[in-house]
């Protein structure tokens, strides 16, 4: 089964979990810059870890069902229809063949995240089908698109749902990494002390933060020797300026990073749009390896986390187009 | 502080760190280091990797404890004087052609002047460098190339370019890059060349491997042209077996 793309926003493009084990030729993993919202989508259509959905920033797209598939909007809230009926995010739908899933702008953070049946199958690229553009790997998506997907594999439970998250601006955990101790502790108090706000300026390799004050530089950070990068890494430029470095940054770089962004707190710079303040607080290297969770992990979580999505008949104009009874899977039939 | 050093690079990564400063035999130790892991890595490690002067190891807190990891890593330090270790083999030689200067090397009169040269005499050092794939990285199968001579020892500008294009050869802290990609970077561009570092459709997507050689070839912009309009791989550029 395939989706037809009829219209798509400047930045959307195939995401998946990235493309690991590739730091020693200079790839590094790219995949979703939202990692939670990815799995969260993975989590509501039972699809495998990895596979491949729609990564929207800003603003969506109209895409046509050809078969009748599930699908789960995920990240960014973003005004969604079904035919014309809204839908909600962070949950999952069964559309008849021939429905037209309009997604547009985002209300609240940057990306968005369609996932699509068992998952979008374009071709594997360096073990990927990710869009990674300083590694020249794959392209956005355009109108005209038609996008292979996998039959579903989600089990017979019907529509779910995910609990709604609460919102927090707790400063985000930063851990110390190679060049933590180039910057003198009193720079460091003074990061820990600074409100941070979101730049205009702002991708998939990174988020660069304004602030009010002297900027972080430090002695001869110009002659630092390259070397490795962490997602998460907060990179100061030669002129002081940071930059919270995601998804599809760089393996090296020589400019010094004052810490690393724990992986469950990265989300958050994602998806802050330009204004949003953003305070930082470090912690241990303990506490960091205590709070990390592999991808595993937090999809079991947010499957025990699901719940059915009760929708009130009387809201379904449409009524006689849904499967009103849910198909086994066929896993379980065989069983 | 002692080196090598064990540092922490994000909750699953450990960087084993020779050295702080751009150094030849560091480098050699990096690789030598790396080559062992792969051999007997410990359960729990996913992947290793090598920079300059230091090897990357990623593991799974949830399987190693970041300690005990450490404590291996230490052991393996210990084993010998990894300063002293021999390069890999089966290197290669590469003489790659590339125009400096003009419209293809914006900044080769300011770097020139960075390294305290005329731009001839820039152009003629870099030529002249027999450069090392020190490592693979920023994108895929680009090296970081060294060494130039001490006076190319210059600084990365303070304002990053936006963009250069794929090709560019950029020149910063005595290494030389031929980008992989179009890319924001703060090193400067003096030339470009038409070899492609990294092309997909390529019988060897990568061609090159840490520990190789590299030789630039000044050509003319007319040349460099017609290499980037015949739009091969190679570019232009030959290899051969390094004894």
């Amino acid at each position: 089964m395939s989706v037809i793309v009829e219209r798509a926003g400047p930045l959307v493009a195939v995401q998946d979990a990235g493309r690991a084990g590739g730091l020693g030729v200079g790839l590094s993993r790219g995949g979703a810059v939202d990692r939670l919202a990815y799995i969260e989508g993975v989590a509501l259509l039972d699809q495998p870890l990895g596979a491949a959905a729609l990564e929207m920033a800003g603003v969506g797209g109209r895409f046509r069902l050809e078969a009748g598939m599930w699908f789960a909007l995920t990240g960014a809230r973003m005004k969604a229809t079904l035919d014309g009926a809204p839908i909600e995010g962070r949950a999952s739908y069964l559309a008849a063949p021939g429905s037209v899933l309009d997604i547009g702008s985002a209300d609240v953070g940057v990306y968005g995240y369609l996932h699509l049946g068992g998952g979008i199958e374009t071709p594997f690229e360096l073990g990927g089908r990710g869009f990674h553009r300083i590694a020249g790997l794959g392209r956005a998506v355009v109108a005209g698109d038609r996008l292979p997907v996998a039959a579903s594999q989600k089990k017979g439970q019907g529509p779910m749902r995910l609990p709604q998250m609460a919102a927090t601006t707790a400063p985000l955990r930063v851990m110390p990494g190679p060049q933590t101790e180039m910057f003198p502790a009193e720079t460091r108090q003074t990061f820990e002390a600074t409100v941070f706000h979101r730049s205009t300026r702002a991708n998939r390799q990174g988020v660069r933060l304004d602030h009010d004050g002297a900027p972080f530089s430090v002695g001869a950070q110009l002659h630092q020797v390259s070397d490795f990068i962490s997602e998460g890494d907060i990179q100061m430029t030669g002129d002081g300026t940071p930059y919270v470095l995601l998804a599809e940054c760089q393996t090296m770089g020589g400019y010094p990073r004052i810490g690393t962004v724990l992986p469950a707190d990265l989300p958050r710079i994602a998806q802050a749009v330009a204004g949003d303040e953003i305070r930082f607080r470090f912690v241990s290297v303990e506490e960091a390896e205590a709070a990390w969770k592999s991808d595993e992990a937090l999809l079991a979580r947010l499957v025990r986390r699901r719940e059915p999505r009760v929708r009130d008949p009387r809201d379904m104009a449409d009524l006689l187009r849904y499967e009103m009874i849910d198909r086994p899977h066929r896993d379980v039939v065989d069983e | 502080m002692s080196e090598p050093e064990l540092l922490p690079l994000g909750p699953d990564g450990v960087l084993v760190r020779f050295s702080g400063r751009l150094s030849e035999p560091a480098n050699r130790a990096a690789l030598a280091f790396r080559a062992a892991l792969e051999r007997a890595a410990p359960e729990g490690v996913v992947e290793t990797a090598t920079s300059l002067t230091s090897v990357y190891l990623r593991f799974r807190p949830d399987i190693l404890r970041r300690a005990t990891l450490e404590d291996e890593m230490q052991g393996l330090l210990g084993d010998r004087d990894w300063l002293e270790s021999d390069l890999p083999e089966g290197r290669r030689l590469w003489r790659v052609p590339a125009s400096f200067g003009g419209a293809f090397g914006p900044d080769l009169e300011a770097s020139a002047e960075a390294a305290g040269v005329s731009a001839e005499v820039a152009v003629d050092e870099i030529c002249g460098a027999r450069l090392r794939v020190l490592a693979l990285g920023f994108a895929p199968g680009q090296p970081y190339l060294g060494f130039l001579p001490p006076h190319w020892d210059i600084p990365r500008q303070s304002d990053v370019t936006p963009e250069v294009p794929r090709g560019a050869v950029v020149v910063a802290v005595r290494q030389v890059i031929p980008f992989a990609n179009a890319a924001p970077t703060g090193w400067r561009q003096v030339g470009r060349t038409a070899f492609r570092c990294h092309d997909p459709a390529a019988e060897v997507p990568l061609p090159l491997r840490a520990g190789d050689e590299m030789q630039f070839e000044a050509v003319s912009a007319s040349d460099l042209q017609n290499l980037l309009n015949e739009g091969t791989a190679l570019g232009g550029a030959r290899s051969e077996p390094l004894p």
